[in-house]
């Protein structure tokens, strides 16, 4: 597991009925591209988040597929329909197999 | 073969065709609330050097100015919330963390990073934030000293620098800080290494000039430390000094040593007046 | 060594010249997009593509996209070792079909956002980004 990854969301805590919302998200982590060099000139493995979800009440609201080229701590900022109250979810896949993940409740109000 | 150093700069700044949009006049407002002071009035001892003080943050471009103006956009806050984390840690021989004696630190660090760095009577030398930090965990803690521009610093000297974020930078350079602020001063104007550049050579007299495509700012470390955008992490005063230092291809000197604790005092006193502004963004 | 005016002038227009990372551009980016395509029509419009034309740091550049009525969208740095950069699946309770991210660029390139459309269809917006070199050299 890379270290020292956490998540930082920005989700309101309430929306009206069927409000669009805006969401930003981002994770602190390496994002190793795989292009750099060590110190003897052996390439570094890559070693990204290749994936990002975020669903709402167990319905998809974003899949994002990030490749080397997203930057260190990825960031993504998206808007989102809400329906009614629930749990938003976030979740972030790792190239080594972690997964992190962190989640908001909206209330409606 | 010498090449003069003033020549080799009226190289550089010749105009670059790629100029970045900067908006030299915006003002900058955090979350719709928090209003920073970028632009003011230069201290009284910065007479006949500069009549205002500018923050790094008017110099950059558009797009980096817009990343500091939301703490969900500013990729450094994610260091702020890593650093809360250890703040409330117990480390070391004596089982506490940093809240078992300095409580929240909304309360605890409030309008600390601003007057820093400081005279410390007892120890009877001017101190920086990450000197106290480290005393704090040997002396108290009995933890393990952090490195001086290790991450881990980096990210308590943001989280503190945060509860400042909005006040204006009130560095003390009389009293028993004066020999030290002296001996920061001449570190500024001193020319030196292959170049001959000081400090001032870029940060006082070509401030709002390009070297290259780069737009030279005053130098000042309101905002420090800062997220840059180079290396997407965040760097620390000496840090700085020490890369600055190498690229003028000088002899650089040490993080937390006596030189760069003089020259930081110095540089932050040229700042009096100007908001911290907790974790800054710049490339 | 004595630099004259002359000497100074040439060599400040040489290296202004130098302060913009030149532009790349390879075939794998053609590639990768017919792939998403399948070979199919790529028309313009219905797509906006936002990135700033000079970044001042190519290390982290943001970008925004937005293609209302897409199903998926690709983005794609014509310049960049591997061409790939980030795809976009709109879910079911997506806002709007819009997303802004942080990117990494080699170098002077083009960046090109190609959508999805909810038909089937293909739109595409491309910019130029510059990515410039600082002279700190840190």
């Amino acid at each position: 597991m890379a270290s020292g990854v956490k998540p930082r969301v920005k989700a309101p805590k309430t929306a009206a009925a069927g409000e669009t919302v805006t969401i930003k998200t981002l994770i602190s982590h390496k994002m190793e591209s795989g292009q750099r060099k060590d110190g003897d000139g052996n390439p570094i493995p890559r070693s990204i988040i290749n994936r990002f979800t975020c669903d709402f009440n167990g319905q998809n609201v974003i899949d994002v597929t990030l490749e080397a080229a997203i930057s260190t701590n990825p960031y993504f900022q998206f808007d989102a329909v809400i329906p009614d109250a629930g749990d938003m979810v976030f979740t972030w896949y790792d190239d080594d197999g972690s997964v992190y993940d962190t989640t908001k409740s909206i209330a409606i109000g | 073969m010498k090449i003069k150093a003033l020549t080799a700069i009226a190289a550089l700044l010749i105009s670059a065709p790629a100029f970045v949009a900067a908006d030299v006049d915006a003002e900058l407002v955090v979350n719709g609330e928090i209003e920073l002071v970028t632009k003011t009035a230069a201290a009284p001892h910065l007479a006949g050097a500069l009549d205002e003080v500018i923050s790094g943050w008017r110099f950059r471009a558009d797009e980096t100015q817009s990343l500091q103006t939301d703490d969900f956009d500013n990729p450094g806050m994610i260091f702020v919330d890593q650093g809360m984390d250890d703040w409330g840690t117990v480390d070391g021989s004596e089982g506490k963390s940093c809240a078992s004696c300095h409580g929240d630190v909304e309360e605890g660090m409030a309008g600390v990073r601003a007057v820093y760095p400081k005279w410390n009577e007892t120890a009877g030398e001017v101190r920086t934030i990450a000197q106290m930090v480290n005393e704090c965990r040997t002396d108290r803690m009995g933890a393990e000293k952090l490195g001086y521009t290790s991450a881990q610093m980096a990210r308590m000297e943001a989280l503190i620098s945060v509860q400042s974020r909005g006040m204006p930078v009130d560095v003390a350079i009389d009293g028993p800080a004066a020999a030290t602020w002296e001996h920061g001063k001449e570190m500024f104007y001193s020319r030196t290494g292959q170049l001959e550049l000081s400090c001032a050579s870029c940060h006082e007299e070509n401030y709002g000039n390009r070297i290259r495509s780069d737009h030279l700012s005053q130098g000042q470390i309101n905002g420090f430390p800062v997220y840059r955008l180079k290396n997407a992490k965040l760097t620390t005063p000496h840090g700085r000094f020490k890369g600055c230092v190498r690229d003028t291809r000088a002899e650089t000197y040490s993080p937390g040593g006596d030189d760069f604790i003089a020259l930081e005092l110095y540089v932050a006193s040229r700042g009096n007046g100007l908001s911290v502004e907790g974790v800054s963004v710049r490339n | 060594m004595e630099f004259s005016r002359r000497d100074t002038l040439a060599l400040g227009l040489g290296v202004a010249v130098a302060t913009v990372i030149p532009f790349r551009a390879f075939a794998a980016a053609d590639e990768a997009i017919a792939a998403f395509t399948g070979g199919a029509d790529v028309g313009a419009g219905g797509i906006t593509l936002t990135a700033p034309e000079i970044a001042e740091n190519g290390n982290t550049v943001p970008i925004a996209v937005s293609a209302p009525g897409a199903a998926t969208i690709m983005v794609f740095a014509s310049g960049n070792p591997t061409p790939g950069v980030v795809t976009f699946n709109f879910g079911a309770l997506a806002g709007d079909q819009s997303a802004s991210t942080r990117i990494r660029l080699a170098g002077t390139q083009d960046v090109i956002a190609v959508a999805k459309m909810a038909d089937g269809s293909f739109v595409q917006a491309s910019s130029t980004v510059k990515v410039t070199i600082g002279g700190c050299g840190g």
